[in-house]
Parts: C-alpha cells; structure tokens; sequence
C-alpha cells in the first residue's frame, strides 16, 4: 500500500477491523453520527457536492442517482451491488471481507439521506468469507442499535437483510440484480422503462449502489464533501480501488486518489505492483475489467481518471487492471474473454447469447489451428452485429490506430453482449498480425 | 394464423415519420403496432400482441430518430411519440436484420423438411423475406435430445427453439401455470419442465401455436399434414359456451386441428386443450353413423340387441312412440331433455316441433346441473367484457370457471391481474380464481343466501355461513363503490346443492344494486341459445314467456303447449312414475350428467319408450328404443349462442359420418312422418324464421352474420323486453341447521371428466383425475380421520370407501367430491329434492393383525 489517502482500505492491515468493537475503536460510525444530526436533505446534499462517482462501473455520480426517486413513491429501497464478478475485479470483496461495517455505515448513510426503510445486501455467491463477515457484522450492528428500530436513539430506523447470488456475472448488472432479488432468473430488464430508480425492486423506486461506493459514505459525512474534494482531480475527487493482476511483481489492490497516479505509477512504482515481472516486458492491459477495450504500452502515462481515460478509447470501468506480458498471445487471450462473456450471457437477446458463443468458437477454432483466412473479418462482423458501429467503418484498417469508438452501441438489452465485443476489437486491430499469423501458422499444420 | 394488433380508436394523435411518409398514430401505442396498422410490417419473433413485450430476439430493430439521431431501437418496446422518424429499410435496419436471423439459424437444425412448422414458419418466412442469402457458420451445431415430451400433448425440440420467451410467458403470465421455464443460461440457455413436474396446463395447446417455429409440436397433430395441404374453415369452439373463435382445418374429409382465432371480445385467440383437442372425438370409434334400433317395439337393455335400421324405419318408430304417447296422455306424455349441444337453428326446429307442433312444454336443455332459466332470460346480459372492465367489481356465484369454462376464466384472471378488476368470488370451495380474486368466500352449502344478505345487508359483523367477517366486510365495502353497476357472473356451484340458494343470492342482488348484468356461467355448449329458443319449461324463442305468448307464435306455429310444463327433475321424476310414455334424449345422458343417479336409472325405467338423438352410444342411450345419428361440430353449418348472447357463425368442415345428419334435419324429418310440415329447410332459411319470430334476435340478419367484417359474432339483445320470462324472487330455499354429525356435501366439476366427449378424445382420455374426498384439515381431529387415510362416506342414497384428503379451501363442516370422477359416481350419494346433501364420514379401522404379520423369520 501507498502512503497516499486511505480513505475506504484505512482498516484493512487491521486484523479484526470486521469486529464491531475494533470498528469503533479506529473512528467507526462516526460517519453514521455525524449524518444523523444532520436533515436527511443536508446528508444528501453533501454527498451530491461530494461528486461522489459510482464505483461499479458506469461512474454515475451517487448523488444525482439518489435525486431520481419520485418523490412521493414508497418504499423505497437500497440495494447493495456486491456482486462483484468482472474479470479481474476484486476490491469488493476485499472491503466486504476486512471492512464490513464501513459498508454498513455507508449503507445506512445513503438511506438516511434517501428516507430509505429497507437494505438488500446482495454478495456474489462465491465469496464464502465475505458471506460470513458481513452476516457477523450485521449481528453485531443489530444487537448494538447501529441496524433496526430507532439507530441511536433517533426516529431513524432501517432494516438491513443479506442476500447471495447463484454464481452467475450478469446479476452484477442492476436489473438482473434485482430480478435475482425477487427469486427469478438473473435476467436484465429493458431500460427504459425499467430504471431501478423509478421501477427497481418490487416495481419501487429503488437505488442500487456499488460497495465500494458506499464504503466512502463514512469519511465523506465524517470529513465533509470539501474534504474529500481537495483529494483526486476536479472531475473525478476521492480515491479509487484497483486491482491488479497478471504479469507484474506483486499484483493487489491500491487505493490511490483519481487523476493523480498514472497506468505507470501504478504498474510500475515500488509502492504499488513493482513492475512487470523480471525478465518480461509489457505487451498490452486491460484498464477497467474484461469489458474494457485494450491498452498498449503508449497508454501508459495517462492519469487513471474515469474521463481521461474514456477519452482514450477505454474505461476505468470497475477499476480492475490485467497486465498481460509479451508471453501472452492476443488470440488466445481473447478467447479467454470471450469464453467468459459467452459462458455469463444470460441468453435472453439474440445478438449476445449466440453472437459471443460464436465469437469463442471461432477463436477456439483460430487457436485449434482450423482457423480460415476470412475469420478475422468475420471476427469483426460478427461484433458489429451484436454492437453495430465499428465495423466497417469509414476509413478503418490494420494501418489506422484510431480508438475503438467507446462506449459501444448497444442494441441489446444490457451491455453485456457489446462489452464484449469491445475489447475483441481492439484486440484485432492492434494484432491482426497475430491474428493472420496463428491462422496461416494452422493452415500450414493442418495440410 | 394472424396475430395482428387489435384495432384501436386514436384518441391521442401524434403524427410520425414512417420511412418518409408522415402518419397519424395513438401516442403511447407500441412502434411495432403503430407500423403495422399502416401497412408497414416489421418482422419479429418474441412480440405477441396479447402478451407483454419483452425485447428479447431483437428481430424488429428499427432506426428511429427520437431527437438525438437515429439509433437502432427494438420497435416492439418504443413507443409512439410525436416527431419520431422511422426508418424500417436503411442498411442499419436491414444489417440488423440479416444479423439477427443469421445468429438464430445459427443452431438452428435444417429439418424443415420434416418439421410441422414448415410451410407455415415465422422463421422459414422471415428469413426468406429478410434474412442473409447464406450463413457463415462452419462449426458445429448445438445439439439435445429430439424432441422430448414436456406433457401428454406437447412435445419439445429445444434443437429448433430460438428462445423467443413466448411458450414461457404463456405459462406465467397468461395462463398463470409457470410449469415451464428457462434452465441454464448463455448459449446453453433452453426451454423445459421443472423436474418431475410435466407442462399439466389447460392451456398447453396454445404454446405450441404461438411458437415461431417447429420446436413445440402437438402430439395429435405431429406429421399429420402440410400447411398447403389443409382446408381451412372459421368457426366457433362448441366443447363448451364461452365460444372461442377456431379455425378448423382439414384434409380429406377429416378435421387434424383447430387454431385459436384472435377475436377481441372472446378468447384473444386463446383456447383450452379440452377445446382444441376435442375435434379428435368427431373421427372417435363408436361414432354413429346409422340409426339404430330394436326391430321390435319393446324395451329391453340389452345392448346387444340395438342393430343398424334404416332411416325409414327408425322415424317410422320414433314417430309412432310419440303418436301413442299422444294417444295415451296427450302432449304430456312426451318429455325432451337435452339440446344444448345443438346450433340455434336446430334447437329452434326442436322447439317448433316439440311446442309447436307435438305441444308439449316438457322440455328442459339443462340436466339438473345447471341454474334456474329465469335467472338467465329474466335479468339483462352481460358480455365477457363487461366482466371484465377495467377497475369494475365483478361477483362470481358459480362453479369454477377454471374447470367449467377455461377460457372465461383467463379473461377474469387477466381482468384481475393486469386490469384492476375486483372478483369477489363466492365459490363452493377454493378454485382456480381464488388465488386472483379480491375476496374469496366459500359459504356453507345452503348458505349462499345469508351470506350475501349480510354481505348486501351489514350488521352485526360475525362471520356468517362460515366465512369471516372481514371477508364479508371488504366485500361490502367493494360493492359500496360501484354505484350499483355490477356483473354478476352465476352458475351451478354445487350439483349438491338446491339452485333456489343461487336464486335467493341472485334476487338478493339485484334489489340491492340497481344495474346488475348477469353472465351465465353455465357450460354446455349452446345452452345459451337453447334456453332463449325456449329449451324450458315456460318458455318461447326470443325468451318469450309461454303465459304471454305473443300472436305471431299462434298464427305461425300449429299448436301451442296449454300451460308450462316440466323440467328435467320433473321429468325424470314423471318418468319414474310412469307419467312419462316417450322420453327423449337430445344429445342427453341423464345417467352420466344428472345429479341424482338413482332418480336418472328410475326414470329411464319407468319411460315407455326412451329415443335418442346423439353421436355415441352412452349409458343412457344404450337403453334407447331408436337411436339417430346426429351430424357434429364442423359437419353442419349454422350458428351458437355463447355465454354472452353472442350469436357466432358455425361453418362446416366434413362431412358426417355414414347417414347422420344435422339435428334440425331429424326434427324436420321427424315431424314429416308426424304428417306435420315444419316448413323448415335450410339453415339460412331456419334462421330468418328465428330472426322474424323472435324478439331477442329481430334485428340481426342472416347477412350481418356472414359478414366477414362481423366474425366476432353479434350479440342478441341481452335486455328483457315486454312479455320476456320474468325473474321474481323466489320463496327462499329452506335448510336444517347443521348437525354436529352430518358434513355437507359438496359436488364440482373438473375440466376433464368421464364424460362421453373426453373419454372419445384420444388426447384428453385418461386425464381425468380420481376423487378423492377433500375437506377441511380442521376437521380431521373432530372426525377421527386423516390425512389420505381411507374413510366411509354415507348419504342416505348409498355408501362407498374412499380416500381423504386434506384440502384448505373445502369450507369446514363440509367435504367435497368431484363429479364424473373415474374412481368414484358421486350422484349415487345425491338425491335431487334435498335442498343441502348431507353425508356421514367415519375412519375405517385399521384390519387388525394388518401390522406385525410380516415378522422377520
Ligand atoms: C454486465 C454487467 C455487470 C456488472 N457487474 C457489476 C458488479 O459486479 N458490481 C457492481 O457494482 N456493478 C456492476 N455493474 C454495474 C451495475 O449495473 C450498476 O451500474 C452499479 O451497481 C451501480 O452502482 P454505482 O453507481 O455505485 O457504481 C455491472 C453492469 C453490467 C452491465
Ligand atoms: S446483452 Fe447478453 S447478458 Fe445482456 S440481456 Fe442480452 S443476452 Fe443477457
Ligand atoms: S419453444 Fe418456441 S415458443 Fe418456446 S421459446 Fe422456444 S421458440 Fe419460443
Ligand atoms: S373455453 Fe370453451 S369454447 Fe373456448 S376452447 Fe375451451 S372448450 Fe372451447
Ligand atoms: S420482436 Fe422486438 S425484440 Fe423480439
């Protein structure tokens, strides 16, 4: 970890920072504190001056989600996005596994503000430990007033209930979260109409945040909105998780404050990863999750802010980075992607279920050494009919290193069939060579 | 099949751009719709206008510009607002399009060849109309099971499903019988049944017609045509009275299948299985094509000794049975039940021979089973729709429409659920509404009558008739908002119970509520148009009062009955006593269909001479003197009468078996050896007859009925007029207080019975469930018994050994049984003039030495 700000891993060196009384030994429920003597408008407004970013992955200013509800729909609820399921992320699980009750806080915070009743906590159902430490944690605030009727002895009451997933990645995306909710397949609903703020859980008006998201509730109503503004950049203040994984020395999760630190700080700096690992060096990464379009060594200088990045063709996404060396080979690192979108379609749109399964296929075939010469264009046609845009494209060729347009069309219901598509794509252009060589390399195998 | 959007009025214009052409569309409506309605059709798979969309095959994406350029939008989920441009041809639209059907052939097997689908495949056409030229798929094919069995009738090729939701949203959300579902997910994603949970839906059929390609099937129908080689009719489903809208279809002279038609007041294009499977019963064995008789005039149940006669000779011995009923006792010496299986134009050659020309008006198309024909010709009619009006309160006083007349109640639960409508039903114990209606009461057999007084009257707030008081209240308090107007849906709930509680609870309504409409719940097919052609006691057609019979009817018809007769309960009692000298059954098979079974054997003894009109050899029919072999559904043409007064058009398919012949045709024959002429002889001609005599049906011609612009079907006035049956309170029906040693009994109706038209259709035979004796788990402690433990159940009639079962909805205090059970005849227990049915339920002990006897050696 850096000696920069900590504002949401502050605990996590701390042994048992998931028990109640180590939590509010180091400062915990201050936040909670602090918010219930304020109005619930107050609360609000000082998370909306926070400009408070979503942490999931479309970086929506927490906020101005909030101000969506209509106002005179009841219940409420608050749902917490612990689904964690990205390829490459895991911050979430880290937060929810050491600092349990920071997210409860923050959790409690956001229904403050949004005269919220009722918490879903949902966690990925893989993580076993986090299951655990959040169930304890609940306990503990239940039975010490922090959950449940009248919270510190204000008129403020609120119930918290966890829920797990059934292992499947799409119930990361909010909709589908909530059918999964209501105990029906984790499917995504069609936005519009189904914006959860208007018609979320149970057909009510429903916020659905991020963990990481949540976790800074307490330090922003702690230290005041103005304070966590003078850390990050203008755009995008605070800190943020990532995840590093792959090819670097020590690959883990770092907060560091936004637009500040760069690829290369962070990838390379002693403080964080310690470089790509010995003897190798850098051939591409991913910046913010599988979904994320594909960044080479010359992205390396640029500041991790959600806008700056975005403009560069990519995203920041759910803040996960994959450092692939020059072992690694395109073709089969994007079959490894596409076997996982393929794999997590939900297979409610046509495009998505049957255009990623073909995609896999294809590059399964390309790396069985059955590949044909028409594959790579096919590759990028069959992109385009799931996520229509890039393909042909005006002016488009191996030669021209112009960005992927991001963020994809999407035509299908949710983004998943188009994140896909994505970084294929950039893949492919930056590649191609590779792409040909391994199909020529096949031909001249197979004859 | 057309599944093209309902015609709406515009009531808000918005004016859009449609591939160039500026068009006036409903603001709201769905694009897809909107486009449709003006010639512009965009392909799709998953969009059904009957069910929710959902957006999911992404077949109808459209470039539409909303204001922030043109993008490519599912037009199935787009709604129609001002200013919006459309372009359903631009390269995107059409890119999108050959995409999307080339991932769904992707997978999909080439069986077209040996596909039902094919000739008749959304897929097939779509792809013809907008798919690629060729696929670019080199790789293998997904593969399952072919196809596997999700029911008795439908079967599954999850190789040919293109996962468009439609079968799946069926089962939920239209038919309420989530049986099926997606299992797996991603490419692997299929359709299928729960595990040991097969897609047992009354509805089932209508999956495997909205599927979009051959990967649901139906079993009766599997490899049994082509599409181009079918001959293809319109009419109306007879199985029951709701009158969905059919398109029969044949080839060679036999019917393969009928497909629900989307007729906006009646089934949405929606039928039960009972109904689309029933045609299979018109080719059945037995089917009667030959008159028979017994060569000499005297009875005898021996069966063997019915034999094949000619026409000649068969009216010859009809008519004289009748003569010397005449000449032994006059016009009341005959007696008719039975009729509503028959069209409106032969129910009116019936009456016109039997009132008009015989005289007698012992007459009744109800079997004892039904409800009192006042309640149905003396109050105003309501329609399906009117049940089923947005935010309106509608009661149910009836059996369970689920089990009786499955179509109606899809209309009620989807009234219920997506339309605010408040059902207060009033069961004979819980069914299929229940879960739907706003307030469920399940009054004590006998005790119908106080309920709704309270409910209508308020008071002292304790529960009445069993049901609790806060029941009682919100029911109150539903009807208290409604300004009077309500539809009151009434039937037979119980064949164990008196219809004079029905007709108190009724008459209780309508001096309470000033504008109550009354939908007939009843189920025989065309009991609706028999009951308003006079099948009655006391009545005439165009539900004229006999007491009032107006000129025309004297100056048309030769005779007229002297006063008003019986009806079936009379009857059969007459019968037993020997006042009856020729029974006949129309279409009837008291044994099977009358409450009390000992009372049906009595009367069918005591008759002289039993004749029989009919398709099958029945019990009752077996013991007939001359059978004649009548024409069935799609082999006459002619018209019905649904629950509504709608009056729908008949059409003929095939032709009858052998020398049957339509039943309007008997009765003209008939009435020729009587030496009497009906002057009938053709539907059409039978039918202006009706529309002249008749007040109910003055206005509505032969022509406005074939009128292709009216094949939902025109309804007949459904007001009572001047000289119309009259509803008068009844003298309330009474009833012994309840002993603390007697259950009630209780006798409804399922879907599929032992009734002679199920077991003659192969698809639906064997689906009958056995009885078991069900009631309240509250009164097991009281009674000793058990839960699926063996009991004896004794009424006064008789006794017999059978299986309880707990069952929540049973009110306590009673037990109930289902009728025509293949297990068990509960009209052997009944006896029809007993107001409330009665019967004693004792454990039987465990046989002692039954335990312990298999020691171990
Ligand atoms: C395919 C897909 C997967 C997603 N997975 C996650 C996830 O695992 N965790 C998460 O917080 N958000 C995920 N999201 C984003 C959520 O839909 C939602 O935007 C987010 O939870 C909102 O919280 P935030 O505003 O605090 O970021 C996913 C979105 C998509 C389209
Ligand atoms: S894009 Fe893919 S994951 Fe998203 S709804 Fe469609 S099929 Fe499901
Ligand atoms: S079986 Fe037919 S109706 Fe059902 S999802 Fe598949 S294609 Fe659609
Ligand atoms: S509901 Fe009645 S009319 Fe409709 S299909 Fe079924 S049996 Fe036929
Ligand atoms: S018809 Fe619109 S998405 Fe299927």
């Amino acid at each position: 970890m850096s000696g920069g700000p900590r504002i949401v891993s502050a605990r996590w060196e701390i042994d048992d920072a998931w028990k109640l009384s180590r939590y509010l030994e180091t400062g915990g429920y201050a936040g909670l504190r602090s918010a219930l003597d304020m109005t619930p408008h107050e609360v609000h407004e000082e998370v909306r001056s926070a400009t408070l970013l979503g942490r999931g992955g479309a970086g929506f200013p927490a906020g101005v989600k909030w101000g969506f509800c209509p106002p005179d729909v009841w219940p409420r609820y608050l749902v917490v996005n612990g689904d964690e399921s990205e390829p490459g992320t895991y911050k979430d699980r880290i937060l929810m596994e050491r600092d349990p009750h920071q997210l409860i806080e923050g959790a409690l915070i956001c229904a403050y503000a949004t005269g919220i009743a009722q918490v879903f906590l949902y966690v990925r159902g893989e993580m076993a430990l986090a299951q655990e430490r959040v169930a304890s944690a609940l306990n503990e605030a239940y039975e010490a007033g922090y959950i449940g009727r009248r919270i510190l002895g204000t008129d403020f009451s609120v119930d918290v209930v966890m829920h797990w997933g059934a292992g499947a990645y799409i119930v990361g995306e909010e909709t589908a979260l909530i059918e999964s909710l209501e105990g029906d397949r984790g499917m995504p609903r069609l936005k519009p109409p189904f914006f959860p703020a208007a018609k979320g859980l149970y057909m009510k008006p429903t916020i659905v945040n991020n963990v990481e998201t949540l976790s800074n509730l307490p330090w922003i109503l702690e230290h005041g909105s103005e304070a966590y503004t003078t850390i990050g950049s203008e755009s995008s203040p605070g800190t943020r998780l990532f995840a590093i994984s792959g090819h670097v020395e020590r690959p883990g999760v770092h907060e560091v404050p936004q637009g500040v630190t760069t690829f290369r700080d962070l990838i390379y700096g002693d403080e964080y990863c310690g470089g790509i690992r010995k003897g190798h060096e850098l051939k591409m990464f991913i910046p913010g999750g599988g979904s994320a379009p594909w960044f080479f060594p010359e992205h390396l200088d640029l500041p991790l802010e959600g806008k700056v990045v975005g403009g560069a063709g990519s995203m920041l996404g759910s803040g996960a980075i994959v450092v692939m060396d020059e072992t690694t080979d395109a073709v089969s690192a994007c079959w490894r992607l596409m076997r996982f979108f393929s794999r997590e379609s939900c297979g409610e749109c046509t495009p998505c279920r049957e255009g990623t399964n073909w995609l896999e296929t294809i590059l399964r075939r390309i790396l069985d050494g059955q590949g044909r010469p028409d594959d790579i264009d096919l590759l990028l046609d069959i992109g385009d009919n799931i996520s229509p845009g890039p393909y042909p494209g005006p002016g488009w060729g191996a030669e021209n290193p112009e960005p992927v347009p991001f963020p994809p069309q999407q035509t299908t219901i949710c983004p998943l069939g188009p994140s896909a598509v994505a970084p294929l794509t950039s893949a492919i252009r930056r590649f191609r060579d590779e792409f040909e060589a391994k199909i020529a390399q096949g031909a001249a195998v197979s004859v | 099949m057309s599944e093209a959007p309902a015609d709406i009025e515009i009531t808000d214009p918005v004016t859009i751009t449609l591939d160039g052409r500026q068009v006036v569309v409903q603001r709201g409506a769905l694009l897809i719709d909107a486009c449709e309605r003006n010639g512009v059709y965009i392909p799709r798979f998953c969009y059904h206008p009957r069910m929710r969309p959902v957006g999911m095959c992404r077949m109808c994406l459209v470039e539409v510009d909303t204001g922030r350029g043109a993008s490519l939008q599912p037009s199935c989920m787009l709604q129609c607002s001002s200013d919006m441009v459309v372009d359903t041809q631009s390269d995107k639209t059409r890119k999108a399009q050959e995409g999307v059907l080339e991932f769904l052939l992707l997978n999909h097997p080439l069986d077209c060849p040996v596909c039902d689908r094919g000739g008749e495949c959304p897929l097939q056409d779509q792809t013809v109309g907008y798919g690629p030229g060729e696929t670019r798929f080199v790789d293998e094919k997904r593969h399952y099971e072919k196809p596997i069995a999700i029911s008795r009738t439908v079967l599954l090729d999850r190789e040919r499903c293109i996962l468009c939701d439609r079968c799946t949203r069926f089962a939920k959300e239209v038919a309420g019988d989530p049986l099926i579902d997606f299992q797996d997910r991603g490419s692997r994603t299929q359709v299928n049944t729960f595990p040991n949970q097969p897609f047992a839906s009354y509805f089932s059929g209508n999956t495997v017609q909205i599927c979009p390609v051959g990967a649901l099937t139906a079993e009766p129908y599997r490899f049994k045509a082509r599409p181009w080689d079918l001959e293809i009719v319109e009419s109306s489903c007879t199985t029951c009275s709701v009158g969905c809208r059919v398109t029969i279809q044949s080839s060679r002279n036999q019917v393969l299948r009928c497909l629900g038609v989307d007729s906006d007041p009646v089934n949405w294009g929606w039928l039960c299985d009972k109904g689309r499977y029933g045609v299979e019963a018109l080719n059945a064995e037995g089917r009667l094509g030959v008159p028979l008789g017994r060569g000499r005039s005297v009875k005898t149940d021996d069966e063997t000794a019915l034999e094949e006669v000619s026409w000649a000779g068969a009216l010859r011995t009809a008519a004289d049975a009748i003569t010397s009923a005449l000449d032994r006792r006059g016009p009341e010496g005959v007696a008719v039940i039975g009729g509503a299986r028959l069209t409106n134009e032969a129910q009116y050659a019936w009456v016109k021979l039997l009132k008009g020309v015989i005289g007698t008006d012992n007459l009744d198309a109800q079997l004892g089973d039904g409800i009192p024909a006042e309640i149905v010709l003396g109050l105003p009619l309501a329609t399906i729709d009117d049940a089923c009006r947005p935010g309106s309160t509608t009661v149910v006083v009836s059996g369970d429409p689920k089990e009786e007349l499955p179509i109606l109640y899809l209309r009620l639960r989807h009234a219920a659920v997506q339309d605010g409508v408040n059902l207060i039903e009033i069961g004979p114990k819980a069914g299929g509404l229940t879960p739907y209606a706003t307030v469920a009461m399940h009054p004590l057999p006998g005790e119908l009558a106080d309920l709704v007084r309270a409910v209508v009257g308020g008071g002292a707030g304790g529960a009445v008739a069993g049901v609790d008081p806060a029941s009682i209240e919100r029911a109150r308090s539903l009807l208290a908002d409604t300004d009077g107007e309500m539809t009151l849906v009434v039937g037979r709930r119980s064949l164990s119970e008196d219809t004079g509680f029905t007709a108190d609870a009724v008459s209780v309504l309508v001096s309470a509520y000033d504008k109550v409409r009354i939908l007939p719940a009843l189920r025989r097919a065309n009991v609706l148009g028999a009951l308003t052609m006079g099948m009655a006691p006391g009545v005439l057609p165009g539900r004229v009062a006999l007491a009032a019979a107006p000129d025309a009817y004297s100056t048309r018809w030769p005779a007229l009955p002297a006063g008003r007769g019986l009806d079936t309960t009379g009857i059969l009692t007459a019968a037993a006593e020997g006042r009856i000298d020729t029974l006949i059954l129309l279409g009837a098979d008291p044994l099977t269909d009358f409450p009390d079974r000992d009372l049906a054997e009595r009367a069918l003894a005591g008759a002289r001479n039993v004749i029989a009109v009919d398709q099958f050899v029945n019990d009752s029919v077996r013991l007939a003197e001359v059978v004649l072999p009548a024409a069935g559904f799609a082999e006459c043409a002619g018209t019905t009468t649904n629950i509504e007064g709608r009056i729908l058009k008949l059409e003929q398919s095939t032709t009858p078996p052998g020398t049957a012949r339509p039943d309007w045709m008997i009765a003209a024959e008939l009435a020729a050896e009587l030496g009497s002429d009906l002057g009938l002889d053709s539907v059409e001609q039978i039918w202006k007859e009706i529309a002249e005599l008749s007040p109910s049906h003055v206005d509505l011609t032969w022509e406005m009925l074939s009128d292709p612009q009216n094949r939902d079907g025109l309804v007949a006035r459904g007001d009572p007029l001047p000289g119309s049956v009259r509803f008068e309170a009844p003298e309330p029906t009474a009833h012994r207080a309840l002993d603390s040693y007697s259950l009630r009994l209780v006798a409804t109706r399922k879907l599929y019975d032992e009734g002679t038209m199920v077991g003659r259709c192969r698809s639906c035979a064997g689906l009958a469930e056995e009885t078991a004796l069900a009631m309240n788990p509250h009164d097991f402690e009281r009674l000793g018994v058990e839960d699926g433990g063996r009991v004896t159940v004794s009424s006064k009639r008789g006794s017999t050994v059978i299986e309880a079962r707990g069952e929540a909805g049973v009110p306590r205090n009673s037990v109930a049984l289902v009728v025509n059970a293949p297990n068990f005849d509960v009209g052997t227990l009944i006896d029809a003039n007993d107001a409330v049915n009665e019967v004693r339920v004792e454990a039987l002990q465990s046989v002692a030495g039954e335990t312990g006897s298999e020691g171990g050696s």
